[in-house]
């Protein structure tokens, strides 16, 4: 087993009375890839609020990196910093924006507002925007507005942007949603190339999907941890079959 | 890589080119040039309005181009104004007083010429005593310092508030408002310090200069404020060309996503917000001198929301777009409250545009806004078009 990258314990969330996330408990190595499987409302989402800072738990502990720190008191901003990139569920990229200025954006480098208005062009950030955009397909739309792209497009311009700010762990939130099956392919060799060098963790709805990126699934089910294993465990699972085909007999 | 801004940017030359020919043209047709075609009243309107036209590209990058409305810059104006103008009064009103002074037997000590200076300036508000405020405004270049210092302060400090508090959208412009009527409220005290409001005046008198003819200075002014507006425009454009104007658009249409990016938006708003307010100062500085005279009403809360109509109507998101919309609408509206416009009779009815000016302007910013969301610049986009 490698080092733990990220460590999620006891977090639980409570929206108005509801508990959304219920005592969960997860974890992550580096450079892994996994998939997170679960019904509408399962807390998927809710999930990757709480690790990138959008929503503060009411109780439990987020574990970040070899010097543990703890991802709670962080702002959004400052966990990208960190090494945690996302993308939401809703492809948002800057619509009014070009490719090549979305990637740029996204280009690790200095964050402060002096080293942006004082930023050069360079050849090497050239360079890496142009391998990106190779690998997501997009090469040849790098001077078009992000918002004439495709709906798969602008996934992958997405995940393009996540690739570009070279984080430590990747939270990729229903990335095959409204794409074709060939966009799917695409999308899994592209997320499965990305997780050789770092984690990531990709919420699907789509067995189909899930099945390709053949790696460990974690079943999420009102906001806790109901299975963890190999796709065909735990499809072959009673509870995970009874929470799936007691929703769909619902 | 200047080169490749400007080859970017053509518009910034093509705007530097209009602006020196106008200023140029206005410059041999005025009464300094001896051809008082235009006269020297209408030269500080225009030297004015370039002053409206910097304020107004400010305007543009925190709100077009950043997405913060702010309807609280014209108070960045006003301090700018207010802080020329007490270096303007003190040091004219001393020249005064010591003429004055120089009449009798005994030389005055420097109690006496401090007492009269401050009898001078503020007996209207029945005192003598010079507020702490004043403490550099026998000092030009203390004083131009405190042209940047004191709005950049203000906006620095308030945006840090409003910001770190992720105060957005229309709290964010209400409490804008609030800022600006505030200040508004408090300058208009008898012991505010500056003059209640009776504010500053006999402004167009530059000390030192007493010899020189208002056509003469008008026409300085008026090369002033183009200066001071291609310096703005140019600053601008190079803010917002690069990734800074990436990272502030971003902003406006997704702050959420810019700080999943890792970018710390408070600081790109507070920056923004800070700058642009300085430089509306700047325009406030080189304004009020033209004016003549500046008092609390300058920085009601409703310059502040013309000012956003102007831009509205020039075209948000272009920076030229928002020089258009200030000229075109502040000496369009000159024109109709000065009486320019011809009254409409229409038999039961006659149209007066004094009064019936404002119902226009509103009618058009409504008409702009659901019609034209490009305003008046969105037409060069038909007259350019892009390969
Ligand atoms: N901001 C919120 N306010 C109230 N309820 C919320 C909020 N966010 C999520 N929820 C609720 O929490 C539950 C989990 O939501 P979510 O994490 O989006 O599920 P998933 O992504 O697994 O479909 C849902 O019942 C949802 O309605
Ligand atoms: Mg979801």
């Amino acid at each position: 087993m490698m080092n733990t990258l990220l460590e999620v314990s006891g977090v639980s969330v409570t929206f108005d009375g509801f508990r959304a996330i219920n005592n969960l408990s997860i974890q992550f190595a580096e450079a892994e890839l996994r998939a997170i499987i679960g019904p509408n409302g399962a807390g998927k989402t809710t999930f990757m609020d709480i690790v990138t800072g959008k929503t503060k738990p009411d109780e439990g502990r987020v574990i970040w990196g070899e010097r543990n720190i703890s991802l709670l008191g962080l702002s959004e901003s400052d966990i990208a910093i960190q090494g945690i990139g996302r993308k939401f569920q809703k492809p948002t990229v800057f619509e009014a924006q070009t490719v090549r200025q979305n990637l740029a954006m996204a280009l690790k480098n200095p964050r402060s507002p002096f080293a942006v208005l004082m930023h050069k062009r360079t050849q090497a950030n050239a360079a890496r925007i142009d391998a990106i955009a190779e690998q997501i397909g997009l090469l040849d739309s790098l001077t078009r507005i992000a918002g004439e792209l495709s709906h798969g497009q602008k996934q992958w311009l997405e995940i393009g942007m996540l690739l570009a700010q070279e984080p430590r762990l990747l939270l990729i939130d229903e990335p095959a949603a409204g794409m074709t099956a060939e966009e799917r392919e695409k999308t899994t060799d592209i997320l499965r190339e990305a997780a050789r060098t770092r984690a990531v963790v990709v919420v699907e709805h789509d067995m189909e999907f899930v099945r390709r990126l053949g790696c460990k699934v974690t079943v999420l089910h009102e906001g806790a941890v109901l299975a963890e294993g190999s796709l065909d465990s735990v499809t072959a699972n009673q509870k995970v079959i009874d929470v799936y085909l007691g929703r769909e007999h619902a | 890589m200047r080169h490749s801004f400007i080859a970017q940017n053509p518009s910034v030359l093509w705007f530097l080119l209009a602006l020196s020919l106008f200023t140029l043209g206005v410059t041999v047709l005025s009464e300094a040039a001896g051809v008082a075609v235009i006269s020297t009243s209408f030269v500080k309107t225009l030297g004015k309005t370039l002053c409206l036209c910097l304020i107004a590209v400010a305007m543009d990058v925190v709100w077009g181009y950043c997405g913060i409305l702010s309807l609280g810059h014209f108070a960045f104006f006003g301090l700018g104004g207010y802080a020329i103008g007490m270096w303007l009064m003190y040091a004219r009103t001393e020249a005064i007083v010591l003429d004055a002074l120089a009449q009798q037997p005994l030389p005055p000590t420097p109690q006496e010429v401090s007492d009269a200076i401050g009898n001078q300036i503020f007996g209207v508000v029945g005192s003598s005593e010079f507020p702490w405020i004043w403490a550099f405004a026998d000092t030009l270049y203390l004083q131009l310092l405190m042209i940047v210092v004191i709005p950049g302060l203000l906006a620095l400090v308030f945006g840090w508030l409003a910001f770190r508090s992720r105060v957005t959208g229309v709290y964010l412009s209400i409490l804008t408002q609030a800022m600006t009527l505030a200040l508004s409220l408090y300058l208009f005290q008898n012991d505010s310090g500056l003059r209640g409001n009776n504010g500053l005046s006999g402004l167009q008198n530059i000390p030192g200069y007493e010899d020189t003819s208002q056509a003469v200075i008008s026409i300085v002014f008026l090369w002033a404020s183009a200066l001071a507006l291609g310096a703005g425009y140019v600053f601008f454009a190079w803010v917002v060309s690069g990734k800074m104007g990436s990272v502030i658009k971003g902003i406006r249409d997704n702050e959420a996503r810019v700080r999943f990016l890792g970018y710390r938006v408070e600081s790109y708003k507070l920056f923004i917000f800070t700058i642009t307010a300085i430089v509306s100062a700047i325009a406030g500085a080189l304004y009020y001198p033209q004016a003549g005279i500046i008092n609390p009403g300058e920085i009601a809360p409703i310059a502040s929301i013309y000012l956003a109509v102007w831009v509205a109507i020039g075209g948000r998101g272009r920076l030229y777009g928002a020089v258009i919309g200030a000229a075109f609408v502040s000496l369009l509206s000159s024109w109709f409250t000065g009486g320019g416009a011809p009254a409409v009779p229409l038999g039961f009815y006659t149209i007066q545009w004094t009064d019936w000016w404002l119902v226009l302007l509103g009618l058009s910013f409504v008409a702009v806004t659901l019609f034209f969301p490009k305003g008046i610049g969105g037409l060069f986009d038909y007259l350019v078009r892009k390969p």
